[in-house]
């Protein structure tokens, strides 16, 4: 008989995150290699502090990059140790995976994010981050929806490839680019030297949309990923 | 940008057309070298059904015949 | 049997190509802004929708593939796809040359069509890698099959994306029709019809070929069967 989804997501998630905490195998791996990334760039562009544009194209190129370790070991716990098998013998609604996975992820990123966007703001951000804040909260908020769902679905077709490392950042960053244009622009009047107000409607409602219209599709093909 | 004189134009639109045009000879000239790869094994394949017995051998001659 | 029409498709698309050309060379006027340059667009953006058409179509042929399990449409699918990454790369290097000769450089940022092109193209690169890679056929055709999807769904959020984020800089002659000549009109019309039958006869004929080799090894294992089971029974 099949068990209440909210209840196997929850199951799902509690695990996740309990393989997670006693582990330590995302989260500060994403955060040191965020900070070590924000290092490279201040040698690599030769500056000491960045603003505007630049500086949300620094954020978001980091964020997404360290984003990409999470994706990549999203499944691989389970692809190796039988996780898979276990789940598919259990009577249950195979998309509470898609969503569980997803809001480990979401979760992952959004602790992550607490250690490597205020770095962002001690190492390399020219105006203060305090005032960018509020806005930048929200473009954090509705981009990691985003790269969740995309990063949850992409880590499940490549983890049952050979070369599962290398085809999930390469499948996820096409996917993600409408979200690099979205949080971009939005973040970068935040990131002005001369504050601009908050951030352009237009750019979070194509971010909202882009979630949405994801969340769908990878509601619709997940399934098909787990047959078996 | 001003419109290019013809003879600098020309040589922009020969070589878009060019590109495609060679794009399927590349591709042309991959299947031939499958087709050939196809036809080598089908003809192993010919020589082993027939060895055994050579009846068949006519048939088949008579039926390459009436092909071509 | 894949190769039934193959030769009727073969020979209008030879017919369509040549009267394309004629057109386009001897018919079509030059236009007034670009000149003769202009005349690219009539192979980069015939070849742009189609092989954005043949995208889309690779996802459509993958829904069915997983409603029906009937492995024939993930072949459909993988050919369609397959061929429109190969017309991908005419359009991007057309697209290229058209930028170098009308704009002055080999690539132009503030043209959405041809960087959102890139940005599917890239996407799609992945498709054969990623089906590759995977060994079991079952599992390699339902992966590929939800690719497909995600990544045709994904094509016209991208447009939808990248035009949103580059202003309308250039004049456009690309992608819109409405407001050419009729002369043009037509040229571009016919242009467009031999290249979709260029791309359905190549689809034909890649269908065709794959087939054969498929009934070839088919033929193979069942031939070397019979001779293990021969000698097996001391024949």
């Amino acid at each position: 008989m099949p068990v209440g989804t909210a209840k196997v997501v929850g199951a799902l998630l509690r695990k996740e995150l309990l393989l997670e905490l006693r582990t330590l195998e995302s989260i500060p791996g994403m955060s040191l290699f965020a900070i070590s990334t924000f290092v490279v760039f201040h040698f690599a562009l030769n500056q000491t502090s960045v603003s505007g544009q630049e500086a949300a194209g620094i954020l978001w190129v980091t964020l997404l990059f360290a984003a990409m370790l999470g994706v990549n070991r999203l499944f691989v716990a389970d692809a190796e140790q039988g996780g898979f098998d276990g789940f598919l013998l259990a009577p249950v609604d195979r998309s509470a995976l898609l969503l569980a996975k997803a809001l480990a992820l979401l979760g992952y990123l959004l602790v992550f994010e607490l250690f490597a966007v205020p770095a962002f703001g001690l190492l390399l951000l020219g105006p203060s981050l305090a005032q960018a804040l509020p806005g930048l909260l929200a473009v954090l908020a509705l981009a990691d929806v985003g790269v969740a769902l995309i990063g949850t679905l992409v880590a499940a077709l490549a983890v049952q490839t050979r070369a599962r490392d290398l085809l999930g950042p390469l499948l996820a960053l096409p996917l993600l680019i409408p979200i690099v244009i979205g949080a971009a622009r939005a973040s970068s009047p935040l990131l002005a030297l001369t504050a601009a107000g908050g951030p352009s409607a237009r750019w979070l409602v194509l971010l909202a949309l882009y979630d949405l219209v994801f969340g769908l599709i990878a509601y619709a093909v997940f399934d098909f990923l787990l047959e078996d | 940008m001003p419109a290019l004189p013809l003879h600098e134009a020309g040589k922009y639109v020969a070589a878009a057309y060019i590109v495609v045009f060679a794009l399927v000879l590349i591709y042309v000239t991959i299947m031939a070298i499958r087709l050939s790869r196809i036809e080598r094994q089908l003809s192993d394949l010919l020589e082993q059904s027939v060895e055994p017995s050579p009846e068949p051998l006519e048939d088949l001659g008579a039926q390459e015949s009436t092909l071509v | 049997m894949y190769g039934k029409h193959l030769r009727a498709l073969s020979i209008c698309t030879a017919v369509t190509f040549a009267v394309a050309l004629g057109l386009v060379f001897f018919y079509a006027p030059i236009e007034a802004d670009q000149g003769f340059v202009q005349k690219i667009f009539y192979v980069h953006v015939p070849l742009a929708i189609v092989s954005l058409c043949g995208f889309v179509l690779g996802g459509v042929l993958a829904i069915v593939h997983l409603r029906t399990r009937d492995s024939r449409w993930d072949l459909r699918a993988y050919v369609a796809i397959h061929m429109s990454l190969i017309l991908g790369v005419g359009v991007l290097l057309t697209g290229s040359i058209w930028a170098k000769a009308s704009w002055g450089h080999w690539w132009v940022w503030d043209e959405p069509t041809l960087v959102s092109f890139l940005i599917v193209f890239l996407l799609y690169a992945t498709y054969q890698p990623l089906r590759f890679s995977i060994e079991d056929p079952e599992r390699q055709a339902r992966y590929a099959s939800v690719f497909a999807i995600t990544a045709g769904a994904f094509v016209p959020l991208n447009f939808a994306a990248v035009r949103m984020s580059t202003g309308y800089v250039h004049p456009r002659v690309l992608g819109d029709t409405s407001n050419l000549p009729g002369p043009m009109a037509l040229t571009f019309v016919v242009a467009l019809g031999a290249v979709a039958l260029l791309y359905a006869t190549l689809c034909t004929y890649e269908m065709t070929a794959k087939h054969t080799r498929f009934q070839l090894r088919a033929l193979r294992r069942a031939r070397s069967g019979e001779l293990s089971r021969a000698g097996r029974f001391g024949f």
